[in-house]
């Protein structure tokens, strides 16, 4: 699904990701985990086409196709979602408008008629209700007031609908409760089938007890230093970072 | 709003521009006393309105123009090389006096912008709205006028008025704007063409929506309009007004005044969405549009309330006012104003606080796009007499791109002790999180920025009449076409 070979990126002239290759199929969920710093975010922001990185060497394919030939929404509208850590308000603009909007512009680039009104609001109250969100969520301005826990269930909320190809979950369990974690996880693992694939970068072993990853991946400065199971996660979590770094030195 | 309508809107460019090609009379230019005694005889006026227009003219020309205060640049206006009258139909040709007799070009034209003059196809909308329809120096039409009669309500043409009921006119005409107030509210008095007239009386609630629409057509013509809103106590009404104009290389002066007048318990809500052509992407051409506005609340617990949507012009100059007089009186203001390439807008209010425990509100939203710029400015007077009185202002300001400018120019003088004043302000670029957060999920880059520019102006875009609240978003999006990207 995704062909990320030698890829190098800058933020502000400094080099964040220095080599970093990795490869992702159809079905399969990967994990990536690292200290602070070691380019996780860039990662995430690379790859759905943030103006403010800029990409040095290195390739990147989704389906086949350059994903760095194409636009920000183009990548959108091929299946490419990033699920935010930090989602933004938008003040004035409804989330049932902005969803409808999304829905239809990527049903549009896919030559598909655009979604009838009540069709639309029965899919929504459908995965409003699967997600424990209240009704009246949909008539509120994009995350504006939300609390950390309602910003992550929209983002969830919004992968339902949109129905990405592959998700990058961006330390989509930070400022979580367990409950709250539990339905988010719960939102990620109904769309997990053969064709969807996803990628999460997290600091806490405890969201792959809930969202079980087949790829562990270890990132540190720039470069994944090591791959394993699950069971690398919990000898993460058990021993910290510093020994996989001592060991691939 | 669809995606495919949208797009349209997005990619169409000032779609009023057309010119209606139309027999017309246009006094050659030239601004003096003969032309001045012409428009009143044209207009069968009677001997003090004549005088009044003279003093004003007498005035006039002590004053000078406003540009040495207002955040705005232009090339000094040549006054004698602008005509001050022009009607569709020959010269000795006199007003239809019903809408069969309305030349069919003229219809059309008002047809082809949206505005039906025949009341059986207004009626098919699902409110009906009340036009009176200005071409230049006069009005073509009134609809509905014999439904607003049984109610009670006047809406007619003011030069109708002047005709039909002098003594109101005589009454309340420059007791909110005097003709001196300003040096283009002197020049609208001396030279007023036609504009509208609306009398609500004492207890009466206006059946219907009433509306002017201002079109622009000749070329070198100054359109000087004025209005006319009187609410006796206890009536209310609801006012919108639409302007247009073709493109045209040179600039075209529009000088209008507005008086409102609420008595007790009266509510005056006004709208206006604004749409003078702005000049083209060079900054050629388009309307200098030097407007005064104001209300006066005259009487106790008396509102009024004006929502404007300034998209047009090549230059907004205009400041819609509240003259809070009586006790427990309330004044707004909502008011979202956008430039794009070279337009220059000085925009905002001036709230009076007289009366005892008056309260104003002020919501002011700028995008400023491409080369242009934007100042707000606002004044908040409490006088010592207004006793307990609040406002509120915000005023907020989005930039989209790098080369326009948005300024705030608050004034606050506070007579009295007793008075709460806020005031907030904020200016921010275009959100790139906002928008990367869009595209992101499949928005095109023009989609997303309406959104998020529709979603800043909400807070007025819901004061205003359903119908002028679409018209109002689809305008927002035509006038910030290719401001980013």
């Amino acid at each position: 699904m995704i062909e990320i070979k030698d890829l190098h990126a800058k933020v502000e002239g400094k080099p964040i990701l220095k080599g970093l290759s990795l490869s992702i199929k159809p079905g399969e969920v990967h994990a990536i985990m690292g200290p602070n710093g070691s380019g996780k975010s860039t990662l995430s922001a690379v790859l759905a086409g943030r103006s403010d990185y800029e990409v040095t060497s290195g390739t990147v394919t989704f389906f086949g196709e350059d994903l760095f030939a194409m636009s920000v929404e183009e990548r959108a509208c091929a299946g490419l979602m990033l699920a935010f850590q930090y989602p933004v308000e938008i003040p004035g603009v409804k989330n049932v408008y902005l969803l409808k909007a999304a829905l239809n512009a990527q049903r549009k680039a896919r030559g598909e008629p655009e979604i009838e009104a009540p069709a639309f609001m029965k899919l929504v109250r459908e995965k409003l209700q699967f997600m424990k969100i209240d009704n009246s969520f949909l008539h509120r301005a994009v995350n504006e007031g939300f609390s950390g826990g309602e910003k992550k269930r929209n983002e969830i909320l919004q992968m339902l609908i949109l129905e990405p190809k592959l998700v990058l979950l961006d330390e989509i369990d930070s400022g979580l409760d367990i409950d709250a974690l539990k339905v988010v996880a719960e939102g990620v693992n109904s769309l997990r089938d053969a064709g969807r694939s996803f990628l999460m970068i997290t600091h806490y072993q405890r969201l792959l007890d809930y969202i079980e990853p087949d790829f562990v991946h270890v990132l540190n400065d720039g470069q994944i230093i090591k791959t394993g199971d699950k069971s690398l996660a919990l000898e993460l979590e058990d021993r910290g970072y510093d020994w996989v770094v001592e060991e691939t030195a | 709003m669809a995606n495919e309508e949208m797009e349209q809107l997005v990619s169409s460019e000032y779609k009023q521009g057309f010119v209606t090609d139309i027999e017309s009379y246009t006094l050659p230019p030239g601004l003096d006393e003969e032309v001045i005694r012409y428009i009143s005889s044209k207009k069968k006026e009677p001997q003090w309105l004549l005088d009044w227009r003279l003093e004003a003219f007498a005035l006039w020309k002590e004053m000078h123009d406003p540009q040495a205060w207002a955040n705005i640049g232009y090339p000094k206006i040549d006054f004698q090389a602008i005509s001050y009258y022009s009607a569709p139909g020959a010269k000795d040709k006199n007003a239809p006096k019903s809408l069969d007799e309305v030349d069919p070009k003229l219809l059309e034209t008002f047809e082809k912008l949206g505005i039906p003059l025949h009341e059986r196809a207004a009626l098919a909308g699902v409110r009906g709205v009340a036009v009176d329809a200005v071409f230049d120096s006069v009005s073509v039409g009134t609809t509905f006028k014999k439904e607003l009669a049984e109610a009670g309500v006047i809406f007619c043409s003011i030069s109708e008025a002047v005709q039909d009921h002098p003594e109101l006119v005589r009454k309340y005409l420059g007791t909110v704007v005097s003709k001196t107030d300003n040096f283009y509210a002197a020049l609208n008095a001396a030279v007023f063409t036609d504009g509208s007239f609306v009398f609500v009386p004492k207890g009466v609630t206006c059946p219907m929506e009433l509306s002017t629409y201002f079109r622009i057509n000749a070329a070198n013509t100054g359109q000087f309009e004025r209005t006319l809103i009187i609410c006796e106590e206890g009536a209310q009404v609801s006012y919108l007004e639409g302007c247009t104009a073709p493109m045209r290389d040179e600039n075209q002066l529009h000088a209008a005044v507005v008086e409102l007048v609420a008595l007790d318990d009266a509510y005056i809500k006004y709208s206006t969405v604004q749409n003078w052509y702005p000049g083209d992407e060079e900054g050629l051409g388009g309307i200098y549009n030097f407007v005064t506005k104001r209300g006066d609340c005259r009487g106790d617990r008396s509102k009024i309330s004006w929502t404007q949507v300034e998209t047009g012009s090549a230059i907004t100059w205009k400041y819609p006012s509240c003259i809070l007089r009586g006790k427990d009186s309330v004044g707004e203001f909502y008011s979202v104003a956008v430039t794009n390439n070279f337009q220059q807008a000085d925009t905002g209010t001036k709230m009076i606080h007289l009366g005892e425990g008056s309260r104003s509100t002020i919501i002011s939203k700028g995008i400023s796009a491409g080369r242009s710029n934007q100042s707000y400015r606002g004044l908040v007077k409490i006088l010592p007499s207004a006793k307990n009185a609040r406002n509120f202002t915000q005023c907020d300001s989005l930039l989209l791109g790098d080369k326009c400018g948005a300024h705030t120019f608050p004034y606050q003088e506070i007579g009295n002790a007793t008075a709460q004043v806020e005031h907030e302000a904020t200016t921010s670029k275009i959100g790139e999180d906002q928008l990367f957060y869009c595209m992101q999920r499949g928005i095109s880059e023009e989609d997303s920025v309406n959104m998020i520019v529709n979603g800043f102006c909400k807070d007025v875009f819901q004061e205003l009449p359903m119908e002028f609240a679409v018209e109002a978003e689809a305008l927002l999006n035509v006038t910030l076409e290719g401001a980013v990207g």
